[in-house]
């Protein structure tokens, strides 16, 4: 090798150097802006979190097979401010059932987790009050479909002690009625737009603190 | 008699239900001496844990650095696999990691009300900058995906050069892929399609676990499959790799040339020297690439007309195209219902709205298809600069953007040895290796 020819080399690498150096620092001052124009065009950082819009579920079953956990994350949820509390409850009894009686036959639930409780008989009407036993529920949505048949007062919901928040939500993917989306992370629950009249309604008595309470956990627009 | 006693109930409730449907409730009960309750839902998790997981992230990054490039230890790397693996995999449940954040950022960028917490942002960014800096660390020791296949890469089956070079495209054509659709807001392909996710959870569904098992299998014999042949993240890490500045090093000094450590790379990373190219080879070199870089627009160009035309099978992809065709393939009579056609037809809007809107959709998509294959022939041809550019080099040198600085080739260098004081000089292991 001559003399030049080592000067040559030396000048091309000199360059290469300054070409990588320059890459590196254009690498930098983009993402700085990425970060600037993204965490600055929402001025604020909100965690999101899944969850079922119950006006658009119509309780296909999807939940219970779909979620990536073996037991779903979407559980049946009863809002008690509409419901009938009546004696033959169309998400509790099978339609066609045989007997009224908590046989598995006559009733809808696969693993009996809707509970039925006497209340009070009125004029004759036998009024019950249906709750679910959240470790039993495993979010099939048959209540829900059959609740829908009268007041719809059973709805499903993303639990959030249980959902492991996937970036890409299995069931999302395979929600038929687009009922799934992404809400803000400090109100992760959805309500009926019905419901949520009646509750914002008692949650204005001063008195009643927990229908505040269920309030400040539901996203409401 | 209680039966028929519900039943005339249930005929009573009927107009009822008539009412119900037109959307009046039937009344909640008051009662003399019970409360109607309130709904209770289960608090969500507490979010500053996601504050903590960027900490970690950090905090992990750093010790990778450091292992790799000061400690040059691979056993404190192996330890810090295990330990990242436990931590974002199995603890964190794999959710969110960098690799899916691309599509966060992608679909932030595009989609304006699309928010984007700045936890996922700082996973997006945190390895990117320090690759910029030092070498695919990330790689090494904090990535779960990629702590599972460095823990499970016992044999080294060589990948021939011509398939590893055919093989290392798809990374780059899987990222403009899931960028497209990410930012369109149709899929997360890159989570879809995870193939470790079902095994730090223990559960997901029949093709995540099949991919997954595949992958993992072929971990065993193939170092590291995904992140070399699938990982879109790996790509851009891979390109910022390329100028990092203090990149790991085989040898900690002056190369002997001994090729001890030729072997010792299960990723194929290792590149031997080659000399410059005489002069007429190095005309005729550069009359090649000269004929690559005439024929770079026509690549372009062709694989944008292809993807214009297979966009139809990207567009199904798409809620909207998938249900307008579902609906029409009814009105034909050639399908059932299927719940999601009930549920449009619940919702009241017109199939020919969704006819149109399914058509502007599918021609939306045959313009991203062309999009899509116009990166698809840039990397393509960019590839093909790369194969026929020659750069001689007087050592062994890990190839930067393929090294994931796993640090198997530290202890096979005799330099090495002698700077741990384990060997007297270099010639010892060598004799040892000739023998």
């Amino acid at each position: 090798m001559t003399p030049d020819d080592k000067s040559v080399d030396r000048k091309s690498a000199d360059r290469r150097r300054f070409l990588v150096d320059a890459a590196r620092v254009s690498g930098l001052a983009a993402f700085s802006g990425a970060i600037g124009f993204l965490a600055g065009r929402k001025g604020h950082a909100a965690e999101s979190r899944w969850q079922i819009d119950p006006d658009k579920c119509i309780g296909c079953g999807n939940c219970a097979t779909y979620c990536v956990l073996d037991e779903s994350a979407v559980k049946a949820v009863q809002c008690f401010d509409m419901c009938g509390y009546c004696d033959i409850c169309t998400g509790y009894f099978d339609t066609n059932y045989q007997e009224i009686n908590t046989a598995a036959e006559n009733l809808l639930c696969p693993t009996d987790s809707l509970v039925r409780t006497f209340v009070e008989e009125k004029a004759g009407q036998r009024f019950y009050e249906y709750t679910i036993d959240l470790p039993l529920c495993i979010g099939c949505g048959v209540c829900v479909k059959g609740c829908a048949l009268m007041n719809g007062s059973l709805y499903l919901q993303v639990m959030h002690d249980r959902c492991v928040d996937c970036n890409e939500c299995a069931i999302a993917v395979a929600c038929p009625s687009r009922a799934f989306g992404r809400i803000p992370a400090e109100t992760p629950y959805r309500m009926k737009k019905q419901a949520l009249a009646v509750v914002r309604q008692k949650a204005a008595d001063p008195e009643n603190a927990k229908a505040r309470e269920l309030l400040s956990q539901v996203y409401q627009s | 008699m209680k039966k028929v006693a519900s039943i005339i109930l249930l005929w009573l409730l009927l107009p009822g239900l008539a009412t119900v449907v037109a959307g009046e409730l039937i009344p909640v009960p008051s009662f003399s001496n019970h409360e109607v309750p309130t709904t209770e839902v289960a608090p969500g998790e507490w979010s500053a844990w996601e504050v903590v997981h960027v900490v970690f992230l950090f905090a992990a990054l750093v010790l990778a650095t450091l292992f790799a490039l000061v400690a040059r230890s691979r056993k404190y790397l192996l330890a810090l696999c295990v330990v990242s693996l436990i931590w974002f995999g199995f603890w964190r449940g794999g959710c969110i990691c960098s690799i899916g954040a691309t599509q966060n950022v992608a679909q932030g960028l595009c989609d304006r009300g699309f928010t984007i917490p700045l936890s996922v942002l700082a996973f997006f960014l945190l390895p990117l900058v320090f690759t910029l800096f030092f070498g695919r660390t990330f790689c090494a020791a904090v990535c779960p995906l990629g702590a599972v296949q460095e823990l499970v890469a016992v044999r080294n089956v060589r990948v021939p050069r011509w398939l590893d070079h055919t093989l290392g495209v798809f990374p780059f054509i899987y990222l403009g892929a899931a960028v497209l659709f990410a930012a369109t807001g149709t899929a997360y392909l890159i989570c879809r399609y995870d193939p470790f996710v079902p095994l730090f959870r223990a559960s997901g569904n029949a093709s995540m676990v099949l991919i997954g098992v595949c992958v993992i299998v072929i971990s065993l014999f193939v170092g590291r499959p995904y992140c070399r042949y699938l990982c879109p993240y790996g790509a851009i890490l891979g390109l910022l790799s390329r100028v990092s500045k203090w990149h790991v090093r085989i040898v900690p000094g002056e190369c002997i040339n001994c090729r001890l450590c030729e072997d010792a790379c299960p990723y194929g990373a290792i590149e031997a020297p080659i000399s410059a190219e005489p002069p007429e080879q190095r005309a005729r070199g550069k009359r090649h690439l000269a004929w690559i870089l005439l024929a770079t627009p026509g690549v372009i160009a062709v694989m944008a007309w292809l993807g214009t035309t297979w966009s139809g099978p990207l567009s199904r992809l798409d809620f909207e195209v998938r249900l307008a065709e579902q609906v029409k393939l009814e009105e034909m009579q050639q399908a059932e219902a299927t719940d999601a056609s009930d549920a449009f037809r619940n919702e009241g809007r017109s199939p020919s709205d969704l006819y149109a809107e399914g058509i502007k959709r599918q021609q939306q998509y045959a313009r991203l298809g062309g999009w899509l294959g116009v990166w698809i022939g840039v990397v393509l041809s960019a590839k093909l600069v790369q194969l026929s550019v020659r750069r001689g080099r007087s050592d062994y040198r890990p190839n930067q953007s393929n090294c994931v600085a796993c640090g198997r080739c530290f202890r096979s260098c005799p330099v090495e040895l002698v700077r741990l004081g384990l060997i007297e000089d270099v010639s010892e292991k060598v004799e040892e290796a000739r023998a």
